[in-house]
């Protein structure tokens, strides 16, 4: 049973697709006012991790969320996956309405709830000016904002995203990140993929680091970003300090 | 508000053609006597010609319309792709051969629901090879080609069977088979389609909510609890049922799954799930007019249904073919 | 009719392709004369003289089988295959070509003409006298002919301009698809035929196995004309063809007419 304070739970969880073995028993567990960030090199395996914590794809071990009804995990986890895909060209308001599906009866209609959720996303993401733009002719970034706070709308403990701010603008990445983090101090947590160390190391409350099918490192961005860790998975050299500003950290060199 | 303004002018629009498509025909009759014996009804000629000839075939152009227009919407929603035709893309070819067989070996004689049943398993057939060509989220190129292969298979196999048939009258229908007519059908025909246009209508019905979430991909929808393989299921038995019962009756009726669906897009800020609603008013509409277009343009020749809607829907196919392709497929 | 070739003998060897003249031809023709008749000949649904077919070698009216047999003259319909009639001039075969007999006058004049194509005159010639005969008897003094309705697969009918429409006036009917302005036959709606409030109904047969087409004969309306209204199914053989088989249905619908007569009494 998962607790109030643990939104998420992982055991051992593994992933074969097409007979490769993707993920190998992996555990953890996500509490709240967590903003994670889901680091790893291409092909590590981030968005399956994320897929198979949902129940999207076959897998051996146990999530907590997969293992509930699809209805009762939808309430409790919103996705957001990497393909930005809007099928129809409905407005902006429609498609993060269209998030609010999990929480409707088979015949119910949107109540003043579901639009102040609705209206809190746009908010958030700065979209209240695109409300009756159509979603399709909104520019890659800005579609992908529109997404993200569909998947916000969904008003879940819990928020998983694939790379949202990738093709965002520095100052949207930024804002998103925010965000992120002000959802995350509100009570909920936040799982993200994403390749900007320099952006997870400044906002996110904690790092898993995927490699080789495995975590290799848990925990917070001072203690998982270490020079060897790195070095090791990314194959890069770094600069990290504490400022005035906050942490920064900024890639250097590409180790041969 | 503009919603329900909307749904307000299709409703009274399809009750509009109901009325004319009632009063009009072959038989020169007023109005006002057609109708006061349609209601009343003396047992005359009159009564007869309009509750027996009249009645079923606006009854029939009614379900077929709405079955065609339904079916559309649902498929467009599902596969994501606004070519998605019952007709195009062969639904509708194969139900008309599974009806074809059904009379010509003698099943559909056996008993009253042997002619939907097999046209039924007909579309049910089509449906299931088009999903397995078209994939998970169909690109145009491959529903078009699916579409193509699988309308000339069984547009070859319905001409086969009706040319083997020992029956000198049965060759000359592929016509019927192909491009479909509501000429004389009686309640017979309603009864028997009825149950299965029903059954499919509330079926595709439920899938309101599960089509809103595809517009968002797969993924998506089913983090947003939508059960795909459950989904995926009532769609395929829901669109076998009504094009299976329409096609049964009236034969295979191409572009109405198209066009209504693409003209009412936009009155439901292109909501997958409004619009099946939509297009099942919007498709008896179209049906109901073109029903009617045919007895007013050659009032004493059966000319297809199909004439009227391809003539519509082929240019827009072409077109928004065209589009696709300037959007890259 | 036109007689292609010039042979001033009894053309041997003869082939028909059409099934009205299929069976002229065996009715006039003299023994061995006659050495093919077209497939149709041989079903006894469209064909009265289906059993005399068995005596003579089948074909299928195509050119080839055609040629192959060696005919001294081929008899064709108006209506049959162009290309195989034109081929088959092209080869040098003479070809009589035979309009179709859309009124008891042309069925004579049928008669007469395969009279003439082989070279049997006398044979036509008795032939006539005994139709003329029969015909005279059948034709009774009439003082009110009931409207009846010629109803078909399709919902076709055949008005006063046609065989079938000439059988039921010789036989004392009046034709109600003349009224409704189709006396050369054509589509009449079944709206139309339910307000035309015929007295009688006279239906095609279905043919064997099923048909949309054919339908159309159990709708409702014409089931309850069916039901309510003296009436026939029309046989084939004996109404295709400007034959003398033609009496048999003009013997059938007079027969229609007494019972009209009957139930009205």
């Amino acid at each position: 049973m998962t607790g109030d304070e643990t939104l998420l739970a992982v055991s051992e969880l593994s992933v074969t697709l097409r007979g490769r073995p993707v993920l190998s028993e992996l555990s953890f567990e996500v509490g709240r006012r967590e903003l994670i960030g889901l680091i790893g090199a291409n092909g590590a395996g981030k968005t399956t991790l994320m897929r198979a914590c949902l129940g999207l794809i076959p897998y051996q071990g146990r999530s907590s969320l997969a293992d509930l009804p699809p209805q009762d995990r939808s309430r409790r986890a919103a996705w957001m996956p990497q393909a930005r895909e809007i099928a129809w060209p409905v407005t902006v308001e429609t498609l993060v309405m269209l998030g609010r599906i999990p929480h409707l009866g088979p015949r119910q209609r949107a109540s003043e709830t579901d639009r102040l959720a609705v209206y809190h996303a746009l908010k958030e993401m700065g979209l209240e000016a695109f409300r009756q733009r159509t979603a399709t002719r909104l520019s890659g970034g800005e579609q992908a904002r529109a997404l993200l706070a569909r998947a916000m709308a969904q008003d879940t403990p819990l928020l998983l995203a694939d790379e949202p701010i990738a093709g965002l603008d520095p100052a949207h990445q930024i804002a998103t990140m925010q965000s992120f983090a002000r959802l995350a101090e509100a009570g909920r947590s936040v799982i993200v993929s994403l390749h900007d160390l320099g952006l997870a190391a400044r906002h996110c409350t904690r790092l898993i680091v995927l490699d080789a099918g495995g975590i290799v490192a848990d925990g917070a961005p001072d203690t998982v970003l270490t020079p060897s860790l790195i070095r090791d998975v990314f194959g890069i050299t770094a600069w990290f300090e504490h400022t005035d500003q906050g942490p920064v950290f900024q890639p250097l060199e590409v180790l041969e | 508000m503009r919603g329900r303004v909307f749904f307000s002018g299709l409703i009274l629009a399809v009750l509009v053609l109901f009325t004319v498509s009632l009063v009009i025909g072959p038989a020169q009759i007023g109005p006002m006597e057609s109708l006061r014996s349609l209601i009343a009804g003396d047992g005359g000629p009159l009564t007869l010609v309009m509750r027996e000839i009249r009645l079923p075939r606006a009854l029939l152009a009614l379900l077929v319309g709405g079955s065609l227009g339904l079916a559309g919407a649902a498929m467009q929603g599902y596969l994501r792709n606004p070519l998605a035709d019952p007709g195009l893309i062969g639904v509708s070819g194969s139900a008309a051969l599974g009806a074809v067989l059904a009379i010509q070996t003698g099943f559909a004689a056996g008993f009253a629901l042997g002619l939907p049943l097999a046209a039924l398993a007909g579309a049910l057939a089509g449906v299931f090879v088009v999903l397995a060509l078209a994939g998970p989220r169909g690109t145009s190129l491959t529903l078009i080609l699916a579409g193509i292969a699988i309308s000339s298979l069984t547009g070859a196999l319905i001409s086969l069977v009706l040319n083997l048939s020992p029956n000198p009258f049965a060759a000359n229908e592929i016509v019927f088979w192909m491009m479909g007519s509501l000429a004389d059908r009686s309640m017979t025909h309603v009864w028997i389609a009825l149950p299965f246009a029903l059954l499919g209508a509330v079926l595709l019905a439920s899938l309101r909510r599960g089509l809103d979430a595809l517009t968002l991909g797969e993924d998506s929808a089913a983090a947003m609890g939508i059960g795909l393989s459950r989904l995926r299921l009532t769609l395929v038995f829901g669109t076998a049922c009504v094009i299976g019962a329409s096609t049964a009756v009236a034969g295979s009726i191409g572009f109405v799954g198209l066009v209504v669906p693409h003209i009412l897009r936009r009155w439901v800020d292109a909501r997958p799930g409004r619009l099946l609603g939509a297009s099942a008013l919007g498709g008896a509409a179209m049906v109901l007019a073109a029903d009617i277009a045919v007895r007013i343009v050659v009032p004493s020749k059966d000319l297809k249904l199909g004439v009227l809607t391809a003539l519509v829907g082929a240019p827009l196919f072409l077109h928004m073919i065209y589009r696709t392709r300037r959007e890259g497929l | 009719m036109a007689v292609a070739g010039e042979d001033p003998a009894r053309p041997a060897r003869v082939v028909s392709l059409n099934l009205c003249t299929d069976q002229l031809a065996m009715m006039l023709a003299g023994d061995g004369q006659l050495l093919s008749v077209s497939h149709l000949a041989y079903d006894p649904r469209s064909s009265a003289m289906a059993e005399d077919a068995r005596g003579y070698h089948k074909n299928h009216e195509l050119a080839e089988e055609i040629y192959l047999l060696d005919p001294g003259l081929v008899l064709a319909g108006r209506y049959s295959d162009r290309a195989t009639v034109s081929m088959l001039k092209r080869l040098g075969i003479p070809v009589a070509v035979f309009d179709p007999a859309y009124s008891l006058d042309d069925v004579r004049a049928r008669i007469t003409e395969m009279g003439a194509a082989l070279r049997q005159q006398e044979r036509a010639a008795a032939m006539l006298r005994d139709f003329d005969t029969r015909l005279a008897d059948l034709q009774a003094e009439v003082t009110r002919r009931p409207r009846t309705a010629i109803y078909h697969a399709n919902g076709y009918t055949t008005g006063d301009r046609t065989l079938s429409g000439q059988i039921l006036l010789a036989a004392g009917l009046a034709n109600v698809a003349s009224e409704a302005g189709l006396s050369s036959g054509g589509v009449m709606p079944l709206e139309v035929l339910a307000l035309a409030a015929p007295e009688a109904l006279v239906t095609g047969t279905p043919y064997p196995g099923a048909s949309r087409s054919e339908e159309i004969l159990d709708h409702p309306v014409v089931e309850t004309l069916r039901h309510t209204l003296p009436g026939t199914r029309i046989a084939d053989h004996d109404w295709l063809c400007g034959t003398p088989y033609v009496l048999r249905a003009i013997e059938d619908i007079a027969a229609l007419r007494r019972r009209i007569e009957q139930e009205g009494q």
